[in-house]
């Protein structure tokens, strides 16, 4: 009786092994999340990619209540934002979630990205998860971009003008190139519905592809760690790494007192501070835009600001807008540029520490040159830290190689 | 990578100093509103109406939420506040055309739901207190804080009128230097100074309603966040005890 019951109704292995059967269900959450192997001497600088993933999340479900409520129409678009923030339900914290989150997408991405010029994570065989990254990252740029243009205040508009026009400086094409992006002779509504469309459409599906690829290639090679030495080489008879915990339980439970943290961080500014000085939300955002008025004072969101300083420090604006162009894709190379026989900055020499200290401090001044005025001394200061951004870049085949580099140890380390 | 660090830091400290040195120029009075502050608003609503909302429609901001986060009734809204509107759920609007007005001043009144956020309390402030006679200027006056406006001096009678007095810097132009009273109004400096106040708490308020129940529920999120904090610390170290 009991034969014939088995041969017609539930197999003998349960469900799971009903649905492993037809889909590889478990073989999955083992290799990527209950038999991932990753190094136990991860720090703090390793929180990032897990908290860039946290924000997408973010402003994935706060953009879908978004959408709900919003107008993308140049009549309507600032009213529907107001609208939002007084008479919808908890408009008011969707919205602040979702403004905070961009700003703090990039501040994590940043960090997530200075972590792997720390600890080489880009180098061999790593490159590919580096160069997906950075298209992540230029879609991140896009979206951004298309975004801060949604809410239709006077920064929106004017910092919208300013950006597209710097496609009118390609030779021949440029001024066609710029009326296929606004669709119009200005920026109008048309403008507006387009990168509505590419907001919320076009690029969060990119956006989440590159993170899936993202993560496979990662998966597939391993995690770095602050040694820049390969688990993998030292293994277990079980075929464990040695110096690697599973992603689950070990390092789940280790992320989310990180997330928490930064939660923490997030809803300080949610609930104290969403305009964060004018710097996250900019004042004369507050400001419908007017064609017909030009702002004082234009500066781009902080984020874009190290490579908007550098746009303004050349005087010619083909070459302005070649230079940002290039100080922007120019990490894509850094898996070539970088010849250190080593991959952390606990065995560099004092050359590359030298010079990646340089190369933030240069960041930073940028981004905070960025956001004045475009005039004497500020400029030449754009231009003494631009041309050291560069030099980080296309000098660093030559010091990575003559640097001095320490022993890498053969196992993973807890110093410093 | 300590070193890293405390470059980055010492250079944020540093960028910070930079930036309050470059905000730097004319110093303009504090505001020192308290948009917490009930009272406050009720008395700024008060005066929102009688003497701004003829011109300046605030269209965002509804009388019925304005009721509800001052702790007034439907009944004191509607006899004491709500001069241009039929109905509670109605926005804050004039009677003015814009046409009208753009004829009349040479430009409309701009709406005020969103100015506290676009300008800063202490700019419309000291926009407030800042007019003074000019006999060249179509309306008698203009403004320290923003030359050439096209607003009349709406609270003469309240503030009285004054003279600025002005300066020359090293490359020649004009620096505000301090008022004088001319008249007397029917206030106080002192009691101006808390109608002003009182006025630009109420902007700030209806420029974002929620600013006050949004800080007071910051406080409970983060008393959560917190307590998580602590239990996924727990978790963390249950897990990880093995780990050496």
């Amino acid at each position: 009786m009991a034969r014939i019951e088995s041969e017609i109704g539930v197999p003998k292995g349960g469900f799971m092994k009903w649905v492993d059967d037809r889909f590889p269900w478990t073989e999955t959450m083992k290799y990527h999340i209950t038999e991932y192997y990753a190094s136990k001497n991860f720090n703090w600088w390793y929180i990032f990619g897990v908290l860039a993933m946290v924000v997408l999340v973010i402003q994935l479900l706060t953009g879908i209540f978004l959408t709900m409520n919003y107008k993308p129409s140049a009549e309507e678009a600032f009213a529907s934002v107001e609208y939002i923030m007084r008479d919808v339900e908890w408009g008011w914290l969707i919205r602040y979630m979702h403004s905070t989150g961009a700003s703090f997408f990039f501040i994590v991405v940043y960090l997530h990205m200075f972590r792997a010029m720390l600890y080489g994570s880009y180098k061999k065989p790593r490159e590919l998860i580096w160069v997906i990254g950075m298209l992540i990252f230029f879609a991140l740029f896009a979206e951004a971009f298309a975004g801060y243009l949604l809410p239709w205040g006077q920064m929106s508009y004017w910092g919208a003008q300013v950006i597209i026009s710097l496609f009118g400086a390609i030779p021949a094409v440029g001024e066609t190139l710029v009326e296929y992006i606004r669709g119009d002779y200005s920026i109008s509504d048309i403008t507006l519905n387009r990168f509505f469309a590419l907001h919320v459409i076009l690029i969060p599906i990119a956006l989440i592809a590159l993170v899936f690829v993202h993560i496979v290639a990662l998966h597939h090679v391993g995690s770095n760690n602050p040694d820049g030495v390969e688990i993998k080489d030292h293994k277990g008879p079980d075929g464990v790494p040695l110096d690697g915990v599973a992603f689950h339980p070990y390092h789940t439970t280790k992320d989310l007192v990180g997330i928490v943290v930064f939660l923490m961080l997030f809803c300080a500014v949610v609930f104290f501070a969403p305009d964060m000085g004018g710097y996250f939300l900019e004042h004369a955002n507050f400001e419908a835009a007017n064609m017909m008025a030009t702002p004082e004072h234009i500066a781009p969101v902080w984020y874009f600001t190290p490579f908007y300083a550098i746009l303004r420090a050349v005087p010619d604006k083909l070459s302005g807008a070649f230079l940002m162009a290039m100080s922007v894709f120019l990490p894509v190379l850094l898996p070539w540029l970088d010849r250190s026989r080593v991959k952390s900055i606990r065995y560099r020499g004092w050359i590359y520490k030298f010079a990646l200290s340089t190369f933030v401090v240069s960041f930073m001044t940028l981004g905070w040159l960025g956001l004045q005025p475009a005039e004497g001394l500020y400029v030449m200061l754009a231009r003494i830290f631009s041309i050291l951004y560069f030099a980080f870049f296309l000098l660093m085949p030559y010091y990575t190689a003559i640097d001095k580099t320490r022993p890498v140890p053969e196992r993973v380390t807890y110093h410093g | 990578m300590g070193s890293v660090t405390r470059v980055a830091c010492g250079l944020t400290a540093l960028l910070i100093g930079l930036n309050a040195f470059a905000a730097g120029g004319a110093e303009m009075e504090s505001a020192g509103n308290d948009v917490s502050d009930v009272n406050s608003l009720q008395r700024g609503a008060r005066n929102y109406m009688n003497y701004c909302a003829g011109c300046h429609s605030a269209k965002y901001v509804r009388f019925n939420s304005i009721a509800d986060d001052l702790e007034l009734t439907e009944d004191q809204m509607i006899e004491n506040l709500m001069f241009n509107a039929e109905k509670t759920f109605e926005p804050i609007e004039t009677n003015m055309s814009a046409d009208d007005s753009a004829r009349w001043f040479g430009q409309s009144p701009p709406d005020m739901s969103l100015m506290a956020r676009a300008r800063t309390t202490d700019y419309i402030y000291n926009f407030l207190k800042g007019f003074y006679i000019d006999p060249e200027s179509p309306t008698g006056v203009d403004n320290r804080v923003l030359a050439g406006t096209s607003m009349p001096h709406v609270l003469w009678e309240l503030q009285g009128f004054q003279t600025g007095v002005f300066t020359e810097d090293e490359n020649g132009s004009s620096v505000f230097g301090h008022f004088e009273p001319l008249t007397s109004g029917s206030m106080s400096p002192g009691e101006f100074d808390s109608f002003v106040r009182d006025t630009v708490n109420f902007l700030e308020y209806i420029s974002e309603p929620v600013s006050s129940k949004r800080r007071a529920m910051g406080v409970w999120v983060l008393i959560f966040l917190a307590f998580f904090w602590v239990l996924a610390s727990m978790l963390k170290k249950q897990f990880w005890k093995d780990v050496t």
